[in-house]
């Protein structure tokens, strides 16, 4: 038999907690979580009716279709013409791969020396188990340089074009953003390590298999990105403000810069290189394929939750 | 291997790293740093030039521990260096003459981004120059195209935003043909490396095997290109690009950006297609035709324009016509004759630019023709070097503009079937040409009854009238000096092969 408790006992356990929540009577997170609403837009009937006014009449003194049958015609046949010329594009590229050669068959071009030594070769020449992380930080490490650096420029446009001016600081909208969400911030505290960790698995272990900085980078990104949406900018600017990305971005790229200037350099001279290879499997292989991995980890990371934080607020 | 062969390889990290580099620096280092770097990849091109024309031969150098078709390569002969060079004299003029306008037209927080963009934009150009390999080029392409837009959108107004979207949707659509045709290319050839792919193609043209691909692939990376360098039917992005975007950005994107593709194509036709290949194709009559097309419609378009800036840009359409005409004319004179007009087109087109915005400024900031009027008295040195920029467009002699369009009549007579419609157009292109440009000439040295407007003198823009002087003298050198340059680029279209 169970030993029975008073009401006011009762009332103080967490079954009884439980089971209101159950059933709807109290709402735990009611006076918690605090979302500060953005204020409606309002635009009164009148200001809406003269401004469709307005596109009106600006429509009709452009494009005076109602009078001029030659605008008309010409939009139609514009119409016309163009999906005409998109159909032509497909049917032409469908018919091409249809002359391509056939996927899978040996005797296709593109089965030649090149990938045969990458395969072949590729592990002991680079030092490193997978073969694509071998290929594109070093066989053909001067157009994975080129992309780093597409990645840096397009955040330096997207800097251009968000980035507040001095004297534009009002038109910041942060004081939108959600406080004290208790479900995300404890889903995040759980994820974002987890998600973080994850990521630089899958830089330190590009060399060895799936992965690299690229993909390694997109992760941490994505993690950083839920962090700030859980916890806000206030907190996520004691770690990162925009010094640090710039920072942060400067030594990846000058590190890769400066360290494959010195293999090419080498290269290029026949000269002896310095760095060693190492065995092939242990986590210091592979010469500088594994801390190219870090630098372009971390300049997509920063990248990522760059054009984030830009498309937010103008900013960091 | 000598020393001097690693210059290409130094002139391409130089300029990436530098864009880094800007990136932490104030505005006024950056700056610094800017124009110091586009001296230094100038001087190392001039010596490499010096190098390559007393030894005669290019040279390949590989970029890292492996030989391509393994590894990444890049390669510099005549032609390459002298490009280098010619870009890096363009790009430190249109940066020093429109300096005083960036201060005016950007915001200052944002200047060091602009010099990070024309770092990168250089190594861009420079590695498009050197390339030997064509994903390389692709790579590259990229980071032109996007920091092209930045160029553009630097200075945050209406209308260079809209500008920056229809440059960018056009510019992308261009990428995304040319990345067609490289991977069409690749699975045909299974190679990246272009005196590779060339061997290929010339085995597959010889097998008469993939023809459908191959025409394809060869038609989806030319319209790719020409999209990207405004070729008449494609230039509807060009002239709100050109004329509203700060003037270094304008002056850059015509005479260096569209060029940058340009050489591209020239190297694609020359090292991964074949000249001969190339030729037989129906593909050079279609850039023939639309070429010609650009020379007229690109010159009627900028007579009717009321604007100085957007004048100069619809003139630049009828300029990239002439330079694929020389291309449709398939031959090696009108190559070369192409080259010289390249050369000829961007420096000159650079000074025009610079020098209509010394007009615009001492008219109130207007760019309307009325507003111009007795503008060449109010600022001497602008006025004279617009006029020395349009005798050249125009094609006087002791301008460079003159023996471009007498190479291209040159070619033109040795080319069977073409010649009459290349020099009927030539010539109407030479009379529309002469029609806005003196108009505009005519209309700055008017006299005018009511001087609203202040001068300017020497001292209030020496920097600006300097760099306006060697533009000036850069046309001349280029028009009167012509024949060892033209001599060069034979040698370098000669090395290609």
């Amino acid at each position: 038999m169970s030993k029975k408790r008073s009401s006011e006992a009762y009332q103080k356990t967490f079954a009884f907690r439980f089971f209101r929540w159950i059933s709807g009577e109290k709402d735990p997170y009611l006076g918690e979580v605090e979302m500060r609403p953005q204020e409606e837009y309002h635009v009164d009937e009148e200001t809406l009716i003269r401004r469709e006014m307005e596109h009106d009449a600006i429509l009709d003194k452009v494009y005076d279709t109602k009078n001029n049958k030659g605008i008309r015609l010409f939009q139609s046949l514009y119409e016309i013409t163009s999906i005409l010329f998109c159909l032509f594009l497909i049917a032409l590229l469908l018919i091409t791969v249809s002359y391509l050669p056939a996927v899978g068959t040996v005797t296709r071009p593109v089965n030649n020396e090149v990938a045969q030594r990458y395969i072949e070769d590729g592990l002991e020449e680079t030092g490193a188990i997978n073969i694509v992380a071998g290929m594109i930080l070093d066989y053909r490490a001067f157009d994975t340089l080129g992309e780093s650096h597409v990645l840096f420029v397009a955040t330096i446009t997207v800097l251009i074009l968000l980035r507040l001016n001095k004297g534009q600081e009002d038109k910041n909208d942060r004081i939108f953003e959600p406080k004290n969400d208790v479900i995300l911030q404890l889903v995040a505290t759980f994820l974002v390590p987890i998600i973080i960790i994850f990521g630089i698995y899958i830089i330190l272990n590009g060399h060895l298999g799936p992965g690299g900085g690229f993909s390694g980078g997109a992760v941490i990104g994505a993690g950083l990105v839920l962090y700030l949406n859980a916890f806000g900018f206030a907190k996520t600017e004691r770690f990162f403000t925009e010094k640090t990305y710039k920072w942060v971005c400067f030594f990846s790229l000058s590190f890769y810069c400066l360290a494959k200037s010195y293999s090419f350099y080498t290269g290029a001279n026949h000269l002896h290189s310095v760095i060693p290879k190492g065995t092939p499997g242990a986590i210091l292989s592979s010469g500088l394929i594994l801390p190219l991995n870090i630098a372009v980890g971390l300049v997509v990371a920063c990248t990522i939750y760059a054009f984030y934080a830009m498309f937010r607020k103008g900013g960091f | 291997m000598d020393f001097i062969c690693n210059f290409p390889f130094f002139s391409i990290l130089l300029s990436l790293f530098s864009g880094t580099i800007c990136s932490v620096l104030p505005a006024k280092a950056a700056k610094v740093v800017n124009r110091v770097v586009i001296t230094v990849i100038g001087l190392l091109s001039a010596a490499l030039l010096v190098y390559l024309l007393s030894v005669g031969e290019p040279f390949v150098y590989w970029m890292g521990h492996f030989p391509a078709p393994w590894g990444n390569e890049i390669r510099a002969g005549v032609l390459e260096a002298g490009m280098a060079l010619f870009f890096c004299v363009i790009m430190y003029l249109s940066m020093a003459g429109g300096a005083h306008k960036l201060y005016d037209e950007v915001d200052e927080s944002k200047h060091n981004l602009y010099y990070i963009l024309v770092n990168l934009l250089l190594s861009s150009l420079l590695a498009l120059v050197y390339t030997n390999d064509m994903f390389t080029a692709y790579v590259f392409v990229e980071i032109n195209t996007i920091s092209a837009c930045g160029l553009i959108m630097i200075r945050q107004v209406g209308r260079t935003i809209e500008a920056a979207v229809r440059y960018m949707i056009m510019s992308l659509l261009g990428s995304g043909l040319l990345l067609f045709g490289i991977c069409i290319m690749y699975d045909l050839t299974g190679h990246l490396l272009m005196s590779n792919i060339k061997e290929s193609v010339g085995l597959l043209v010889a097998n008469g095997a993939y023809q459908i691909p191959l025409i394809v692939s060869v038609a989806l990376m030319c319209v790719g290109l020409c999209i990207k360098s405004a070729l008449f039917p494609f230039h509807a992005w060009l002239p709100d690009a050109y004329g509203y975007s700060t003037v270094s950005s304008a002056a850059i994107l015509s005479s260096l950006v569209s060029k940058g593709y340009i050489f591209l194509l020239i190297k694609i036709i020359y090292r991964v297609i074949g000249f001969d290949i190339f030729n037989n194709t129906r593909i050079i009559d279609v850039l023939f035709v639309f070429g010609l097309m650009g020379m007229i419609f690109g010159s009627l378009s900028a007579i009717r324009e009321n604007d100085i800036r957007r004048m100069i840009a619809f003139s630049s359409v009828a300029q990239i016509g002439y330079i694929y005409m020389g291309f449709g004319m398939g031959t090696q004179t009108g190559m070369v004759a192409s080259v010289y007009h390249i050369l000829s087109h961007a420096a000159t087109k650079s000074l025009l630019f610079i020098a209509a915005i010394g007009l615009t400024e001492v008219s109130g900031g207007s760019r309307r023709f009325s507003d111009l009027t007795g503008a060449g008295y109010r600022n001497k040195w602008a006025g004279v070097a617009f006029t020395a920029g349009a005798l050249s467009m125009v094609g006087i002699p002791l301008f460079s503009g003159f023996i471009s369009k007498l190479l291209f009549a040159q070619a033109a007579v040795q080319v069977e079937g073409k010649m009459l419609a290349s020099l009927i157009v030539l010539g109407i292109s030479t009379v529309l040409n002469a029609i806005y440009f003196m108009k505009t000439v005519l209309r700055i040295y008017a006299t005018t009854e009511e001087n609203t407007y202040s001068g300017m003198t020497f001292k209030s823009m020496k920097i600006y009238a300097v760099t306006l002087l060697f533009f000036i003298l850069l046309n001349v050198i280029l028009g009167v000096n012509s024949q060892p340059i033209v001599d060069m680029i034979e040698k370098g279209l000669a090395m290609f092969a």
